[in-house]
């Protein structure tokens, strides 16, 4: 391994280290609402206050996902990778779980931020 | 084209599609859409060091196309694509500069490789938001091209020993 190698792997790992930074800074806030898109349209939208667990047939298969608590998960699904169920829970403002088969995209959206006294 | 090269192209692919099929068979799943192991890219990496990059495009290529077309399907092709063209590009450019060993340039083909796969799903399922998984694909293409390229530096040296003995 040469010099210029060990450069350009530092220079990989710093733009890595400063996108996770750069997402730490805007992504910590709890979430209000689940969106569903399929296709990269709005399919559906949820409250996270609500308890509930949802079953989606799209044309690419079956989902079903469950939100608890203000977070969701993937409980199963019939894509050939199993990505989206081993996919950790998401809870955060931003945060989504992908079924790249289905073109499937979980995505948490917004805390109350705008409730703002007068 | 000499026989001798047409023969050195059909051999590599046919390791390259091994190297595939074995990952396929390997139950590693890092839960971020595609990250892989990229244990072909090893024969990438040789073929470009040993015959040049005509030869390894060839090689990349046809591997991709088989190798989706027995073990995959029409998705997994075009990821593999979008990852194995662009990381090919980088590497082989990377090794015409001067001052990378074989392991910086293995380094910066599986960062592509990643990065190339990603650009595709945010295609297909048309979300920017995908662009979060970059940082950990990065970090995960620089670990695995790191162990590549010294994989690869082994047996460069020994082909290379083969054909001079
Ligand atoms: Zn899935």
């Amino acid at each position: 391994m040469k010099k210029k190698d060990v450069i350009l792997a530092a220079c990989i790992l710093a733009i890595a280290l400063g996108g996770l930074l750069f997402m730490k800074t805007r992504d910590h806030q709890k979430g209000s609402a689940l969106n569903v898109m399929v296709d990269g349209e709005l399919y559906a939208s949820y409250s996270l206050d609500e308890d509930r667990t949802i079953r989606l047939s799209l044309d690419g298969g079956e989902n079903t996902f469950r939100i608890e608590n203000g977070s969701v998960r993937m409980l199963s699904a019939d894509c050939p990778d199993q990505y989206c169920v081993e996919h950790a829970a998401i809870s955060a403002d931003h945060e989504t779980i992908v079924c790249l088969p289905h073109r499937l995209v979980l995505e948490i959206r917004g805390g109350e931020e705008k409730d703002v006294d007068a | 084209m000499t026989s001798e090269k047409v023969a050195k192209i059909g051999m590599f692919t046919a390791l390259a599609m091994i190297f595939g099929y074995i990952e396929t068979l390997i139950p590693l799943n890092f839960g971020v859409p595609g990250m892989k192991l990229g244990l072909s890219n090893i024969v990438t990496v040789t073929a470009l060091y040993v015959m040049g990059a005509g030869p390894a495009l060839a090689v990349t290529v046809l591997r991709i196309f088989l190798v989706s077309m027995t073990f995959g399907n029409m998705a997994a092709l075009m990821y593999s694509l979008a990852g194995g063209l662009l990381s090919f590009l980088g590497m082989a450019l990377l090794k015409k500069a001067k001052g990378f060993s074989v392991v910086g340039v293995s380094i910066l083909g599986g960062a592509l490789h990643n990065t190339g796969q990603l650009a595709v799903a945010m295609a297909v399922v048309e979300n920017i938001r995908l662009a979060s998984y970059l940082p950990i694909l990065l970090i995960g293409g620089t670990a695995t091209g790191f162990l590549i390229g010294l994989a690869s530096a082994r047996i460069i040296l020994r082909l290379r020993k083969a054909e001079h003995a």
